[in-house]
């Protein structure tokens, strides 16, 4: 380090001559311009960047020079500095540039080499179709209910206006139990539908509005083949309110079918019988396949609706007032519908399968292309 | 109920074009399922006439006897010459008169006919059997018809081969549809056409000198109606018509008197009895049953009645249940002619029966004897009490016509009080049920349509008619104004419910729970839930397991298989062996449902459900009873593995699951709800006793992960090392998932420790972790197990586990000594705890 000298004259110091300046810098650009690669280029930066380079040298003589050479010298020094500076970022970025295309390169692999590590999973049709048909409903208010599946024959049958005696209820192919010595029970069967849950919605709620999806397994004395099992899930829906109709019902049932299966998709009732409902009807669904045009054009059969137009899906009606009233509800002030239907049928029409046994025997082979949700 | 179309047209005139599809569509839409319309003789085509058998012509000589006959079919064949016929059936005779189907004709099948070449002759056109014609398969052997008829005749006419059949699946609150009678009255409403109700007969009044009938339970037979008709000749045979009506019908003609019945049991839907009444002694007598009584039925069973059983009785004791099945004893007896003397013996005097019985008593006497019945089935449902007479007068009227019979003056009724029911509704209530406007006028007129008596203005009184014991409350005559007026117009509007909370917790929790161990790579199954003795042998089930005491099914789809699970895992392991099976080698898959436990019931209240009346709601009382009635049924949620966790592949080889695999899946359970989970070493079946782990929420118990044991791997045929979890979801959940704070990150720098303990082998990890976590204090962050070690540097029966520790203050960077200071304490602890010492 010099220290400022007043007598300094600055035509005596050689290093900061402008010939000398210009001289220090066009070699510090022609050694960058020579670097082959980084390594080169940082040894030509320490040359003629560093703190022993005869730039910076230079420039340290600088501050010994009276004030006008300062501004002149240090004018001259400054532009050579940033001239070199900016001729070394610019071969640092085509090094740098080059250095990256030739390793990344060596770095390439194969990305369509398989990767199938970590072992996909699948829930069940059943379940998240079962889930999607809960969501559309507690979109619209409703509560989901669920209920035990060995249930009260009570609940089951006789709150459901099928009296010991009824004919249907000897139509049910009801599973009946045993205790564990072997001896028949009294009054507790497997449930041949989930309606045992509306029976405990209604007991459970201390007046209406009540309105309630139920959705779940239940168990009919079928033998399995490719269209029945004799464990199957259902859904069911009750409302009860003041004023409900038939219109309403018929309304709820649309909405559904729109919200499965798309807008323009409509249901219709034709009249049947049910205890527990009083009007009963069978529901039916426009055909989502062929929207009903495969009726009577040979030419465009369709195999999902047999070229009928219509898919049978279920049951409903309004809830007979006797099942009210053993529910403690009044008839004359409330009234309710209710329907309810198959997910398994559902699943096979919605989705092409063609054999209840691959819904119910558990090859994943089955399971896995229904991912998460459905 | 089979419908023959053109036995409906005698009562309604439909339009003369309007073909059974048409008549189906107007059926269903007024609520009959009509299931099909047969066509019958749809694609038949004459010449199908009448032949007389001239001369047979026994052919030998091949493998079956053949027949070369010449029969007379008259002007049918252009000739007025014999056909020369060849035949293969035996059962006619030169003389008898045959259906002869002739060249050009054209056979349902369709089977078209032509002269041909057979066993050495030409055969000009065929003899006819039932089957071959469509009218049925019961009969081998050719039709033999009644000696009136001319030849060539046609015989599509004669045999009324060409008809329409509607089946029609009647239910169970429409038993009047069980009749031609019923359903076309739905018809003549479709069309707004009068109907000619074959009921409205001309019958003598009741008088004292019928055939002796004493009712004794007038609430089991409110109707008893009685006829005699003497002389009938036992040889008489079913006229062809009516033996046509009641095949088309579905049944099969069995003997005149019986055809008879059944004819207008189907024509106007009142079961009939006939006897034989020669072998009736005494009066009839409708009672119960007494103890220890038997009755051989038609059918040949003898049965042992039950004392709630509605009996027909003579002198002699029961002769008949009572609107189900008659007794073999007074059953019309078959002609019998006596070889010696030429002379026919059979039933000559017969009492027909036409009564009303209660529909409980018959449905339940239908259940105990396991004996339904084309009568039983009309009871159970509901029979006109008035249609009796008429249903008498029929069958008598038809013994007379076709049997030679001769009625009897005496008409026996009787008939118990029968209080006329009426329902009073507002004459609106159609419209508020349907959500339509209907209006005053309709209601009345689609009421009266289907036989109602309606009074009144704005109330209407109400009385439904006696074909219509279903019409009871005032919701039954909305649906008859809706269903007639049609479904298919009805408006379509949503309710408005109030606001709905979403899902519960327990909803949300399965979501989660599927998705997460779905996204885990478990595949759902849906399992049976039945399940055998076997399988809980194989597991090694001590014999007081409660997994053992089951609910069983009193009737189970398979004997190998007759209870409920009381744990998930014997369904899952059966979907993994069956997967397996099919060549699948990496399986894992996961379940959620219910089992169904006996244990932690009361035994006192368990399958004793009270049968609680339907008038009221039950109270709370009852309705704890019922519940009290059930077994416990938790829902479980179980994962089984085998084979491979991660596949072999490019990168090496795969890993194989283990335990830790079933242990992890408990965790991804956990997690999805939000509980801390801690594993202790256990031995539990069906596990591997040193591979099994139990799983804690807290102290409380809530499943088993590991390994399965070796045996029970090997006697349910699984793969090697198969792994298995359950758990209990409510026990998990069962002090709710913890509410989380929002944590607050330090901003200060980590300090990280390592420490490495020497324990006894047998020492839990989970012991040593416990230890470090309590003695290291507040300011560690995170522990980790890196590395478990065993060998010979450490010596036998001991292992060493290396930790990271990662330190952190919330307010201040730490000093080394704090670092050092908290590591130090955590060792102590674990030395304290667990006897380990710091590895050199
Ligand atoms: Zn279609």
């Amino acid at each position: 380090m010099s220290a400022p000298n007043k007598s300094y004259d600055p035509v005596e110091v050689e290093a900061l001559k402008p010939e000398e300046i210009e001289r220090l810098r066009d070699e510090a650009l022609a050694a960058f311009e020579a670097a082959a690669d980084l390594a080169a280029l940082q040894e030509a930066k320490v040359a003629h960047t560093g703190d022993r380079s005869p730039l910076s040298l230079a420039n340290r003589e600088i501050g010994a020079l009276p004030p006008q050479a300062k501004k002149e010298a240090g004018q001259r020094v400054g532009q050579a500095r940033g001239a070199v500076n900016k001729a070394l970022a610019e071969r640092r970025a085509v090094l740098e540039a080059e250095r990256d295309a030739r390793v990344l390169t060596e770095e390439a692999v194969d990305v369509t080499l398989p990767f199938d590590r970590a072992p996909r999973g699948a829930r069940h049709p059943l379940t998240t179709l079962s889930e999607r048909l809960g969501d559309i409903f507690t979109a619209m208010g409703y509560a989901v209910a669920e209920g035990p599946e060995v249930e009260a024959e009570w609940l089951n049958f006789d709150a459901l206006n099928m009296g010991p005696d009824h004919p249907a209820r000897s139509t049910q192919d009801t599973f009946f139990l045993k205790d564990a010595t072997g001896h028949s029970t009294d009054g507790v069967v497997l449930r041949t539908h989930t309606s045992g849950v509306q029976i405990r919605s209604m007991l459970a709620a201390s007046e209406p509005p009540i309105y309630v999806i139920c959705p779940g397994r239940v168990f009919r004395s079928d033998e399995l083949d490719a269209t029945h099992t004799p464990v199957f899930s259902q859904i069911e829906l009750l409302a009860v309110d003041e004023g409900l109709t038939m219109a309403d019902l018929k309304g709820t049932l649309d909405h559904m079918v729109v919200s499965l299966f798309g807008e323009g998709m409509k249901t219709r009732l034709r009249p049947n019988y049910f205890p527990f409902t009083e009007p009963s009807a069978e529901m039916d669904m426009v055909c989502f396949n062929c929207r009903g045009e495969s009726v009577g054009n040979p030419d465009r059969p369709c195999r999902t609706c047999s070229s009928e137009g219509w898919i049978e899906l279920g049951g409903c009606g309004m809830v007979n007032p006797r099942v009210l009233i053993a529910c403690g509800i009044d008839p004359n002030r409330y009234s309710g519908f209710a329907f309810g239907f198959g997910i398994e049928r559902l699943l096979m029409f919605r989705h092409n399968v063609e054999d209840m046994r691959d819904i119910v025997e558990g090859d994943v082979r089955f399971t896995l292309p229904f991912g998460m949700e459905i | 109920m089979r419908v023959p179309l053109s036995w409906l047209r005698e009562y309604v005139d439909l339009p003369a074009g309007e073909s059974g599809r048409d008549l189906a569509d107007k059926l269903v839409r007024a609520g009959l399922e009509v299931e099909t319309v047969e066509q019958l003789g749809g694609d038949l085509k004459g010449p199908l006439v009448v032949g007389k058998v001239l001369a047979i012509e026994e052919l030998t000589g091949f493998k079956k006897p053949i027949r070369y006959c010449q029969v007379d079919v008259g002007d049918a064949n252009g000739t007025g010459e014999p056909q020369n016929i060849v035949c293969g059936a035996r059962n006619f005779a030169v003389g008898d008169k045959v259906v002869v189907v002739l060249p050009g004709a054209v056979l349902p099948g369709p089977f078209p006919i032509s002269a041909r070449q057979t066993y050495g002759h030409t055969s000009e056109g065929m003899i006819c059997s039932a089957r071959e014609l469509g009218m049925g398969d019961e009969h081998d052997g050719i039709i033999v018809l009644p000696a009136e008829f001319t030849p060539g005749t046609d015989a599509i006419e004669l045999l009324e081969l060409v008809d329409e059949v509607l089946d029609i699946a009647v239910t169970a609150d429409r038993g009047y549809c069980l009749s031609v009678r019923g359903v076309a009255r739905e018809a003549a409403i479709a069309y707004d056409l009068p109907l000619s109700d074959p009921a409205l007969l001309d019958v003598p009044p009741a008088n004292s000198y019928g055939p002796l009938v004493k009712v004794e339970d007038p609430a089991g037979c409110d109707r008893f109606v009685a006829r005699g008709v003497v002389g009938i000749e036992p040889t008489a045979l079913s006229p062809l018509w009516l033996q046509r009506r009641i095949q088309k019908a579905g049944m099969r003609p069995i003997s005149l008197a019986v055809d008879i019945t059944n004819y207008v049991m189907l024509e106007l839907g009142q079961p009939l009895h006939a006897y034989d009444r020669s072998r009736i002694d005494g009066a009839i007598t409708v009672r119960r049953a007494r103890a220890g009584e038997k009755l051989r039925t038609l059918d040949g069973v003898e049965r042992t009645l039950d004392v709630e059983d509605l009996l027909i009785c003579d002198n002699s004791g029961p002769i008949g249940l009572a609107g189900v099945m008659g007794g073999a004893g007074t059953e019309i007896a078959t002609a019998v002619e006596d070889p010696e003397t030429g002379r026919v013996s059979g039933t000559t005097e017969v009492v027909v029966e036409a009564a009303h019985f209660d529909p409980v008593a018959i449905a339940r006497s239908v259940r105990r004897h396991k004996l339904p019945s084309e009568a039983a089935k009309r009871f159970e449902r509901g029979v006109d009490p008035e249609a009796g007479k008429a249903a008498a007068q029929r069958a008598v009227d038809l013994l007379v016509l076709v049997a030679g019979g001769t009625a009897e003056a005496g008409v026996t009724d009787i008939a118990a009080p029968h209080p006329v029911h009426s329902i009073t509704i507002a004459a609106d209530h159609p419209d508020r049920v349907a959500g339509q406007e209907y209006g005053r006028e309709t209601v009345v007129r689609r009421l009266q349509e289907v036989g109602c008596t309606v009074v009144g203005g704005d109330v209407l009184v109400v009385t439904p008619p006696s074909w219509r014991p279903d019409l009871t409350d005032p919701n039954d005559l909305a649906e008859e104004v809706i269903r007639l007026e049609g479904y298919a117009e009805l408006p379509s509007t949503l309710p408005t419910p109030p606001a709905g909370k979403g899902l519960t917790e327990a909803q949300r929790l399965r979501r989660r729970t599927g998705l997460a161990l779905a996204g885990a790579g478990y595949v759902e199954v849906l399992n049976y839930p039945f399940i055998g003795e076997t399988v809980l042998d194989a597991f090694g089930l001590d014999a007081d397991d409660p997994r053992r005491e089951t609910v069983k099914l009193a009737n189970p789809i398979s004997d190998e298989e007759p209870s409920l699970r009381t744990t998930l895992l014997p369904g899952l392991l059966a979907a993994l062996r069956r997967n397996v099976g099919r060549g699948a080698t990496d399986v894992a898959l996961f379940e959620q449902g219910l089992a169904f436990r006996v244990d932690g019931t009361d035994p006192g209240t368990l399958f004793k459900a009270p049968r609680l009346p339907v008038d009221r709601r039950p109270t709370d009382e009852e309705i704890a009873q019922l519940d009290a009635a059930l077994p416990r049924q938790p829902r479980r949620v179980a994962t089984v593995l085998a084979g491979n966790r991660e596949p072999d592949g490019w990168w090496g080889k795969g890993r194989a699951a283990t335990w830790a695999d079933a242990v992890e899946s408990a965790r991804t359970v956990a997690a999805a709800a939000g509980v801390e989970l801690t594993v202790r070493q256990d031995q539990h079946a069906p596990w591997h006793p040193g591979r099994c782990a139990a799983l804690y929420v807290g102290e409380t118990l809530v499943g088993h992960a590991g390994e399965l044991h070796p045996r029970t791997v090997k006697a349910l045929h699984l793969p090697e090392r198969t792994c298995a979890m359950e758990l209990d979801v409510e026990l998990l959940t069962a002090d709710g998932s913890g509410h989380v704070e929002g944590p607050r990150i330090s901003g200060f720098p980590v300090a990280t420790q390592d420490v490495a303990l020497v324990v006894d082998a047998a020492v839990p990890a989970a012991e040593v972790e416990s230890a470090l976590r309590a003695g290291a204090g507040p300011l560690l962050e995170s522990l980790r197990l890196f590395d478990v070690y065993t060998g010979e540097q450490i010596g036998a029966d001991k292992k060493s586990l290396a930790y990271a520790l990662r330190f952190r203050a919330p307010d201040r960077t730490l000093t080394a000594d704090e670092a050092s200071g908290a590591r130090e304490a955590a060792i102590a602890e674990a030395v304290a705890r667990t006897g380990a010492s710091l590895r050199g």
